[in-house]
């Protein structure tokens, strides 16, 4: 009977579970893997949701190699290089992380202290790094051209991308300009107005002979996009109703829109559990330097918060795998 | 906890060096795309593919053991854990995975590019 109903308590053991430790691991910490389990869950359903449908288009889908190639600071092209920097930044936090832990079971106060204070850093260091890879994207370096029947067309000279800015020459001469709250009617802006009307770009084009169109779809044979000849590349650019510049999440530069889609969702639902990690790790450092495990006898919510520090590695691995290599 | 007070730093530090050299294959494999393993299939996908899964698993073992200290914890507490999560993940996987190749075959053809 005693099982099955709630026991009076003083309050001190609601959060604790008491002194039950099912298969010797206490209440907190075997909570935080059923948590983590069912947070993996949802990151395989979004990563297997990305899957299918990258299945579904596995003759268009973006080249990662040609879509994530910056490092900051420095022109040119380095696909990988940045990424694998944040994997490196990501699994080094794990290990100031794990050697925390360590250094909690042996109560060493300060230097968890130092090890939690290094993996904040890291943390810090990788939700930096992927803002700035969020602002490159959004951004986008070539831009392209959308045509009526919804395919994206880019530009190539010599077989490598080239941005619009290389290649259109003189000025839009259509007249329209950016509508924004200082010059327009009412305080409203408007979308905002490429640099180049397509006008322009198909009068470059044709004047060009250097200048190849690139089409989304792509020789399996080959793993690369198909170039057009000169002329289908006229005639497919006829069609062109839209400069793209950037990505949102109606349109982008890169390729199929929901490439996109993914891209902020996945690594944006991973960057948000990295910011709460951080969160939760600034307040476990200052507990550790107010001393209130020290009081407690153990350093047992180190270990917990840890083990979720390391799913957010563990997942990372996965969207790097998933996003960057395959 | 597996309640042993010796400290382990050794075998974090060579587990880190594991996970790196695993990263740094796997990126120097994304760079080059040697031929061989890239422009083949087998089993779906490139080899190249393949080989990517693999060492992602390979990490993926050894921060879940190593670092989230899965080796310490009683036996079915683990199991409870990662059987479950592995079969639903398999289980989903498959299914989507085989779903969009449907998809594909059925909507390619209506493509015209």
């Amino acid at each position: 009977m005693e099982a099955n109903i709630a026991i009076p308590s003083d309050r001190k053991n609601t959060w604790s579970g008491g002194g039950v430790r099912p298969f010797s691991a206490s209440y907190g910490k075997m909570m935080m893997w059923f948590f983590i389990l069912s947070d993996a869950l949802t990151f395989s359903g979004f990563l297997a949701a990305y899957g299918l449908t990258r299945f579904k288009f596995i003759d268009s889908w973006p080249i990662a190699d040609e879509v994530f190639t910056h490092i900051p600071f420095i022109h040119g092209e380095f696909p990988m290089y940045y990424v694998a920097f944040m994997t490196f930044v990501l699994i080094f936090s794990s290990v100031t992380m794990v050697l925390a832990v360590d250094a909690g079971h042996q109560m060493k106060k300060s230097k968890v202290t130092w090890y939690m204070f290094a993996t904040i850093i890291g943390g810090l260091i990788f939700v930096g790094s992927q803002a700035w890879e969020w602002n490159t994207f959004i951004n986008g370096t070539y831009g392209a051209v959308k045509t009526t029947d919804g395919k994206l067309l880019q530009f190539v000279k010599d077989g490598h991308q080239i941005a619009l800015s290389d290649f259109v020459v003189g000025e839009r001469n259509d007249g329209r300009v950016t509508h924004t709250k200082k010059n327009g009617l009412w305080f409203e802006s408007g979308e905002e107005v490429s640099n180049y009307s397509l006008a322009q770009i198909k009068t470059s084009y044709a004047a060009n002979p250097s200048i190849f169109v690139r089409s989304e779809q792509i020789n399996l044979e080959e793993k690369q996009k198909i170039i057009f000849s000169r002329e289908k590349g006229l005639a497919e650019l006829a069609k062109a109703e839209q400069i793209v510049e950037g990505a949102n999440l109606e349109v982008n530069e890169y390729g199929n829109t929901i490439f996109a889609n993914f891209f902020f969702f996945i690594t944006g639902f991973h960057g948000f559990h990295v910011l709460s990690g951080i969160v939760l790790n600034i307040i476990i450092f200052f507990n550790v330097i107010l001393g209130t495990y020290e009081k407690r006898g153990h350093y047992e919510m180190v270990e917990k918060v840890g083990l979720y520090w390391h799913f957010v590695d563990l997942v990372w691995v996965f969207v790097f795998t998933f996003f960057y290599l395959v | 906890m597996a309640h042993t007070h010796e400290s382990n730093v050794k075998k974090i530090w060579m587990v880190f060096g594991l996970l790196s050299v695993v990263t740094i294959v796997e990126v120097a494999l994304g760079i080059i795309k040697p031929d061989l393993l890239h422009k083949t299939s087998f089993l779906g996908t490139s080899p190249l593919n393949w080989i990517f899964i693999i060492l992602t698993l390979f990490k993926a073992y050894y921060i879940a053991w190593s670092f989230m200290h899965l080796e310490g914890e009683k036996k079915w507490f683990r199991r409870a854990v990662v059987w479950t999560g592995i079969f639903l993940i398999c289980y989903l996987v498959t299914l989507l995975l085989i779903e969009g190749n449907y998809l594909f075959d059925t909507l390619a053809p209506l493509v015209r590019w």
